[in-house]
């Protein structure tokens, strides 16, 4: 049986507004609302709700026949929920005809596989949890940011229990080699992996409304015939796009949404071959050999690797000084932080920095606020001050961590001496024997003053820093609480 | 091809960007090959570079013109001066004033404003337009005893030269725009200065001008047919290969530039308010002011209202090995100019791998890929360049990586051949 595989990625990052170092440690908010808001609206209304609502007709109409596939990452379902909860209901309703299928990825879109492994799997646990929880599914598949893959990436996110990946048939990697098959990991062939065919893919998502293009104007039946010729010898043509390809890097009126509409009808009537989703690929279809990635890939550029997020200076700064934080990060409880490290990480941020915006430059500016690469970097390490000073202050640098843990220690030291002496005195104010009162009195009050500094000390600190681990925070709140009652028992 | 070219200023005695763009574009026509030049200056100094070019005996030519002969060297270039008095950058107004203070003190050798050096030996010009009108006389006088194809006039004190020289010859006129009155005045144009510059554009049968901002300017301030007009962009030398004892910093604060005419066409107010902006979060900084002009006491004053004259500092007019030593302790160089026509100095702070951040409102801007472009008006986002360079590692270090190569690929040949093009298009 031959398949068709269309899958569908929904992202949009939360762009970030102008920061100037004036406003480091003063400023704590990062993101162009107004911007975000107005661009979430425009696609929505160009894009999200039409193709869905086009989707959900066609589903209606085929049944079982049509299938496809999305992948929405985190950040972009957080926009949803703020700027246009109806496109989270269009994806829900999507999801229960049965006939869609959701991808895992990173949360935040982000390149943190490439950092560190117990942050990777967190993001992609959220991630799958929100899915759960606004659609109600379970990813099985796991497709990295802006299709980045590699042997080792496949064999971690195998461990985190994604048997089947979707990539990039990156023409460097497949050599002779078709990408209109099911291929495995080289690394661990149990893992199955999907590779896009970029050529069929492009022809939509690039060259659809080009009017200088020799096949213009593409027709549903025309593509058809194409995939035909694909899978004379293949057995599946894998076809990943942006979403957004729908309505707004094709515009309405270049007729993408005609195309869309009959091109289940063409592939139905016409072929026999059936659409499917990555995890239905995977089990029909055997794996024909490993495809070997030593080196990361994905979908972007010429290139197909790694160079728009990770290909000068500026952004090899900006995403270590980033994921420098992450040690501390995983001490942090302030939630505020925690939403910002997520927004943060983006890709996104990192593509806007990329120099290659003079060689590659169109689909670079796409939604890019910036007028230049240096612009988003300076903005960015900006912003990565002030959440630097923010962290520092919520979880200290290990000197200071130290020194703080320290000297709780010995307040909840004098505390507990506190405690006994107090018993003490209790018990001799009921006991009648002067000699041995006369000594406690002394002893308290060569305790009481060491005892008063601390008890000051402490709520003053946990005033002045918000901030201290909570840990700590808490345990002098409680010395401090003790210290104060048993200063208010004294002064009874 | 044969050339007659009013031009200015050879090394050593350069005070600006014009001479430079001169000087490299006259060698770059010289390596092209296939065109030889005869290159009018005002009164030289006779120390000049002579390699490329060669003095030849005129001596019918009057009004204290002196020409020597140089057998040796390079023959494609001839090279004349005239004894006068004009002089680039100068307002009318400053020639006046300068012209008053020689009278005043009785003095013959005058240091004006830019350091520029000018003799008084030979009797005052009534006032420049005069001097101007004096020197087109010569030209005619040079244009009927030379034969050549082609004239090219830079800029606005030469464009009567070469017009007297095409009514006296009839040959093909090129003025070669390197500033309009304009961006020298910042908007009070003197309409004297309008007039002859509109004159020459007007006889002129190609325009040449150094960016497309100065294209539109002619365009559309100057009513020249577009078709007439086309951009040249200038190059820069490359830098020497034998690399001289890097200049050592005293000290460990980063230092920021601004190197140029203290003047309103190059915004050094901008600047000011910008390095106070950035003071208010840094302290390991100090501001360099290099140069001199007419709003330099404007700007101490600024400074000094500002309470950051511990930062920043005016060291007046750089000459030569000066500059490149400058350069050599910077850390970040800022142009914010408020009209450049073309800017060649970020081009030089490039090759000594200095991140520069320039305003968009310089034709330099229109080529250059790897600095930080910003209008010259938006302090914020220049003191937020600064602060950036000087504390996020990165961008120091693309620049360092990318700057200097870019500026070593814009290359004077190809500017010659495109003027040369233009040449063949009129004969």
């Amino acid at each position: 049986m031959k398949t068709i595989c269309l899958y569908f990625q929904v992202h949009q990052p939360m762009r970030l507004k102008r920061y100037r170092f004036f406003n480091i440690g003063n400023d704590h908010y990062y993101y162009d609302d107004y911007l975000n808001e107005s661009i979430m609206h425009k696609v929505a209304n160009k894009c999200y709700l039409p193709a869905n609502k086009l989707l959900l007709q066609l589903i209606k109409e085929y049944g079982t026949n049509f299938k496809v596939t999305f992948s929405i990452s985190g950040i972009a379902m957080d926009q949803f929920r703020l700027y246009a909860p109806e496109v989270l209901d269009s994806f829900k309703k999507l999801a229960e005809t049965g006939c869609v299928e959701f991808l895992a990825e990173t949360y935040s879109h982000s390149l943190v596989a490439f950092k560190n492994d117990e942050e990777f799997r967190k993001q992609v646990e959220l991630h799958t949890d929100r899915i759960k929880e606004f659609l109600n599914v379970e990813p099985k598949v796991f497709r990295g940011t802006e299709l980045i893959y590699s042997d080792e990436i496949g064999a971690k996110v195998f461990d985190m229990g994604f048997p089947i990946v979707v990539t990039e048939g990156a023409k460097h990697i497949m050599g002779w080699k078709s990408s209109n098959f099911l291929y495995c990991n080289a690394i661990n062939p149990k893992q199955k992996v999907l590779l896009r065919n970029y050529e069929l893919s492009d022809d939509l998502a690039f060259r659809f409304s080009n009017q200088s293009w020799a096949e213009y104007p593409l027709t549903a039946e025309k593509y058809v015939g194409w995939i035909s010729e694909a899978l004379e010898n293949g057995e599946t043509a894998n076809l990943f796009l942006d979403y957004e390809t729908f309505g707004e890097h094709q515009s309405k009126e270049s007729g993408i949404f005609d195309f869309l509409k009959h091109f289940p009808k063409e592939v139905l009537k016409k072929t026999s071959f059936k659409f499917a989703t990555p995890s239905e690929i995977a089990e029909k279809l055997q794996p024909v050999s490993a495809v070997s990635v030593p080196h990361p890939i994905s979908w972007a550029d010429e290139e197909r690797d790694l160079t728009a997020w990770l290909g000068n200076d500026l952004q090899e700064d900006a995403f270590n000084k980033l994921y420098s934080l992450t040690e501390r990060i995983q001490k942090c409880e302030d939630k505020k932080i925690l939403i910002d490290w997520k927004y943060l990480q983006s890709s996104d941020h990192f593509y806007y920095m990329s120099t290659k915006v003079f060689s590659d430059g169109e689909v670079h500016s796409y939604f890019n606020p910036f007028d230049s690469p240096y612009d988003a970097y300076i903005n960015y390490m900006n912003i990565l001050s002030d959440f630097i000073i923010r962290l520092n202050s919520a979880v200290p640098e290990n000197q200071k961590d130290q020194e703080l843990a320290t000297l709780a220690a010995i307040i909840f030291d004098k505390n507990k001496q506190i405690e006994k002496y107090e018993a003490e005195i209790l018990k001799l104010k009921k006991g009648p024997l002067k000699t041995t009162s006369s000594k406690a009195t002394k002893k308290t009050v060569t305790t009481k003053p060491p005892s008063k500094t601390v008890a000051k000390k402490a709520p003053a600190k946990a005033k002045t820093s918000k901030t201290v681990q909570p840990k700590t925070a808490t345990k002098k709140k409680t010395t401090a609480k003790k210290a104060a009652a048993t200063k208010k028992a004294k002064t009874k | 091809m044969k050339v007659l070219m009013f031009g200015w200023e050879f090394p050593p005695h350069i005070s600006g960007g014009l001479g430079t763009a001169c000087y490299g574009l006259t060698k770059g026509l010289y390596t092209v090959g296939d065109v030889e030049i005869l290159f009018v200056v005002p009164k030289a100094f006779g120390d000049e570079d002579h390699k490329i070019v060669r003095l030849i005996g005129a001596n019918e030519i009057s009004l204290g013109s002196s020409i020597r002969n140089y057998e040796s060297f390079l023959r494609k270039i001839s090279f004349i001066e005239i004894k006068s008095n004009i002089l680039p950058y100068a307002t009318p107004e400053e020639y006046e004033a300068a012209i008053d203070f020689a009278r005043s003190e009785g003095k013959e050798l005058v240091y004006t404003k830019m350091g520029q050096k000018f003799d008084f030996s030979g009797g005052y010009g009534a006032n420049l337009f005069q001097e101007i009108s004096n020197y087109a006389v010569v030209a005619g006088q040079i244009a009927s005893q030379f034969d050549f194809d082609i004239i090219h006039a830079h800029d606005w004190l030469t464009y009567p030269a070469g017009m007297a020289a095409k009514a006296v010859s009839g040959k093909p006129l090129v003025v070669h725009v390197h500033a309009t009155d304009f961006d020298r005045s910042g908007g009070s144009v003197n309409p004297g200065v309008y007039d002859i510059e509109r004159r020459g554009m007007h006889a002129a049968d190609k325009v040449i001008t150094v960016s497309n901002l100065t294209k539109n300017i002619v365009i559309n301030n100057y009513g020249i047919d577009p078709e007439k007009v086309t951009t040249v962009y200038n190059a820069v030398e490359p830098s020497k290969t034998i690399e001289t004892l890097k200049a050592e910093k005293g000290i460990n604060d980063k230092i920021v530039t601004f190197l140029g005419r203290v003047t309103l066409q190059k915004g050094p107010e901008y600047f000011i308010e910008a390095a106070y902006s950035v003071l208010q979060k840094m302290s390991n900084v100090r501001f360099v002011m290099a140069g001199s002009g007419e709003l330099l006491t404007r700007m101490i004053h600024r400074v000094a209202a500002l309470k950051i004259g511990d930062r920043v500092h005016f060291t007046g007019f750089l000459k030569g090995d000066q500059v490149q030593e400058m350069f050599d302790l910077s850390d970040v160089y800022v142009m914010p100019s408020v009209s450049e026509p073309f800017g060649i100095s970020p081009l030089e702070a490039m090759q000594s791998n200095v991140p520069v951040i320039i305003s968009r409102q310089s034709g330099v801007s229109e080529i250059l890929q790897n600095a930080i472009k910003l209008d010259f008006w938006d302090i914020d986002a220049m003191a937020d360049a600064i602060y950036g360079i000087l504390n996020y590692p990165g961008l120091e270090k693309h620049f360092r990586q990318h700057g200097k190569e870019e500026v070593n690929n814009l290359k004077w040949d190809s500017a010659a051949t495109h003027v040369k093009e233009i040449y063949q298009t009129l004969i």
